[in-house]
């Protein structure tokens, strides 16, 4: 559709770019949006940023040891661009110090994106029996967790 | 032929002046859009309603997804 307008507004003169992905891609990297239904809260809107994270490389030993890891938390495997990888949960971390997190954690971690519905995920919590959700971009980058009382 | 860009290309353009343009539905418009974009359906797109642009200034167009 945005293809065909592009091309008709070049014809009536105009310099045109195309933004393929629409508004979903934007929407789904938790970038702003206007209209009357941008007050409904999303994911993005009440994941927790600040989360405890890790590298692949990291031991377990080390990561167990940081003073500011809430023992309750899952801790979120990123790389350099902060591209989730995988998921450690607090069980996972009381395995041998000298694992490496790479060894340990679970490498498909469901995620979701930022503009998703919080009213959505109850269902979600509830099927799955789980704690807390990935929030990420439609790029993989982290954007936080959501726990299952947030919002 | 119009060049496809990303949101960052998007993000770029629109510091620049470029003019974002919504052309899907009116009523998928209001519920939720790209802040800033103004709304031209696709149906109704024609050198008439293309007045509100400026035509000095880069448009990009866009509508849900890859449609």
């Amino acid at each position: 559709m945005s293809a065909r307008a592009a091309s008709r507004l070049e014809r009536l003169g105009f310099t045109v770019y195309r933004y393929q992905a629409g508004k979903a891609d934007w929407f789904a990297a938790g970038l702003p949006r206007e209209g009357h239904d941008a007050g409904i809260p999303r994911l993005g809107d009440v994941a927790t940023r600040d989360v405890p994270t890790a590298r692949l490389e990291d031991r377990v030993g080390d990561v167990r040891d940081r003073a500011a890891l809430d023992a309750a938390e899952p801790l979120i495997v990123v790389d350099a661009d902060r591209v989730v990888l995988g998921l450690v949960t607090p069980e996972a971390l009381k395995g041998d110090p000298e694992s490496r997190i790479e060894q340990v954690m679970d490498p498909g971690p469901v995620t979701f994106r930022p503009n998703l519905r919080v009213g959505e995920m109850p269902d979600y919590f509830k099927r799955h029996d789980v704690q807390d959700a990935l929030v990420t971009t439609s790029d993989g980058v982290l954007i936080g967790l959501v726990h299952r009382h947030s919002g | 032929m119009p060049t496809v860009i990303d949101r960052h290309g998007v993000q770029q353009l629109v510091l620049q002046g470029a003019q974002l343009v919504e052309v899907l539905g009116a009523r998928e418009y209001e519920a939720e859009h790209i802040p800033g974009a103004v709304n031209i359906p696709l149906k109704n797109l024609n050198r008439e309603t293309a007045k509100r642009l400026d035509s000095r200034r880069a448009v990009i167009t866009y509508c849900h997804d890859y449609q």
